[in-house]
């Protein structure tokens, strides 16, 4: 009755687009065994990447992904450097070939990147021995976020085929928008858009043609069984696309008045961090429909997995 | 103190057989102040476990419980495996501290699986003390590790291997040595 040998094939994880149903499963399924590492009582750190070498390389601001990656990486073992783009090379006019290539010479295992680039990982892929695992690339994917909302999703509802789901806000600024729709489509989920017409292109319907896209909120929540809130990104530029944060909010903003149009068992997530009384009021961020902070422990078990399964022996390199 | 040499290969009359006396030979040594928790390493040491805690709460009366070890992110030979490792979960709901463990396995054959297991348990608490149990003890160790108790103990040429299956996972019952 033994299972059919399953290979994860990827050397990178580059965003979710190039990975399977099955891929997105194993990584799922991986992470529900690392979840147990850290919930228990003692020891939270097992052996699996002893020896590896990990360079978190985030050449844009982040607080909880980058915390959340060196969480996994200490909980897995890894050797880990931190390289701070600030006191980098990069302000010398390196490239960021260039810099690939020096951090090449010091044999990492894996890099994980963040950088405001959509593509850059894609770059540095070509160029390094290492596996490159994208923590985020401008308005591109961000893909551990993608898995770690799937994961809280599937732990919460049971299953993500059949699950409705509505991403609101500011969807044309979000990397994180992306990466789940190509997520969320592939496993069977019915995915609606909502938000200002200024903030939600047209044409990402050519890209995913089974979601739907309203500009509607309160017309959209009664069907959901998850909302997912976006931030509204004034630091990259949203305001030039809605005439002010007040109408902003009126339309769209998740407050008591629409969760009571909601089902009663909708869970609501946000990738964070929140504008508090902006695009969600206070009451639902902390209420008990809301799994923002289990999204944020369910990251490190996500990440996790993903590290594992990168560092080692996949497709193309087995015999 | 080595058990009597089973007969190999096993039906299911005389691998039942062999489990109860094996349930038996283990309540013979421990003593009536420990409390006994039994661990199943993941796959066929889990169900192995579970049967044993069955036909002891049967001959006993005492529920002991049963928790489970995967012991793939201990394994030595991680990063040289073929293929994606699948971790699976390891269910210890119950504190090792003071307990003494008795580790499950089917097939006792480098000993590395058990050095694994170990490292994996202790890092779960300290146990007052730690004893494996195994359905077949095979030749071949690699470690200084050997089993307390055992159904059967064979000499295994190489290129051979000692099959054990379980109803739980393989539909049907046995032990088999086989050419691999």
């Amino acid at each position: 009755m033994t299972a059919e040998r399953y290979v994860f094939p990827h050397k990178h994880l580059l965003g979710i687009e190039p990975l399977s149903p099955r891929d997105i499963t194993a990584l799922l399924d991986q992470a529900q065994a690392f979840e147990e590492v850290c919930e228990r009582p003692s020891i939270k750190i097992v052996p699996a990447l002893r020896k590896k070498l990990v360079v978190n390389l985030f050449f844009e601001n982040s607080t909880r992904t980058r915390n959340s990656f060196e969480i996994a990486e200490k909980r897995l073992s890894a050797e880990i450097i931190n390289f701070d783009a600030d006191t980098s090379s990069l302000n010398k006019g390196e490239t960021l070939v260039d810099t690939a290539m020096n951090l090449e010479a010091m044999h990492p295992d894996l890099i994980v990147m963040r950088h405001s680039a959509p593509g850059a990982h894609a770059l540095l892929a070509r160029h390094m021995k290492a596996s490159i695992v994208n923590a985020g690339d401008g308005a591109h994917e961000h893909p551990t976020q993608a898995l770690l909302d799937a994961y809280t999703l599937r732990k919460h509802c049971g299953k993500l085929e059949g699950l409705r789901v509505a991403i609101v806000g500011d969807i044309r600024n979000s990397r994180v928008v992306r990466s789940n729709l190509w997520l969320l489509t592939r496993m069977g989920a019915k995915v609606t858009l909502v938000g200002p017409p200024t903030l939600v292109p047209q044409e990402m319907k050519a890209t995913w043609p089974s979601i739907e896209i309203c500009h509607d909120f309160d017309a959209v929540i009664p069907d959901q069984d998850a909302i997912m809130m976006l931030r509204a990104q004034f630091e990259r530029g949203t305001g030039a696309y809605i005439p002010g944060q007040g109408e902003y909010s009126r339309f769209f903003q998740l407050n008591p008045a629409r969760m009571k149009r909601a089902k009663k068992d909708v869970v609501v997530l946000h990738p964070g961090p929140i504008n508090r009384g902006l695009e969600i009021t206070s009451d639902v961020a902390d209420g008990p429909n809301n799994l923002i902070l289990d999204q944020v422990t369910n990251g490190v078990p996500v990440r996790m997995a993903v590290l594992f399964l990168l560092s080692h022996p996949h497709g193309e390199q087995v015999p | 103190m080595p058990a009597a040499p089973g007969p190999c290969p096993m039906d299911p009359g005389q691998m039942d057989a062999a489990l109860r006396r094996l349930a038996g030979d283990l309540m013979t040594r421990v003593g009536p102040d420990e409390e006994v928790v039994l661990l199943g390493i993941r796959s066929r040491g889990l169900p192995l476990a579970e049967r044993l805690a069955s036909l002891l709460r049967a001959s006993t009366g005492a529920a002991i419980p049963v928790g489970s070890l995967d012991i793939t992110l201990y394994r030595d030979d991680l990063t040289e495996m073929v293929g994606s490792p699948i971790v699976r979960p390891t269910e210890i709901p119950f504190t090792l501290k003071e307990r003494t463990v008795v580790l499950v396995d089917d097939v006792l054959y480098t000993g590395r699986t058990v050095r694994a297991a170990l490292d994996a348990l202790l890092d779960h608490g300290r146990p007052r003390r730690v004893m494996l149990l195994v359905m077949a003890d095979r030749s071949g160790r690699e470690l200084p590790i050997q089993a307390d108790l055992a159904c059967l103990r064979v000499e295994v040429p190489p290129g051979h291997r000692v099959a054990v299956r379980l109803k739980e996972i393989d539909g049907v019952d046995g032990v088999a040595v086989e050419a691999c």
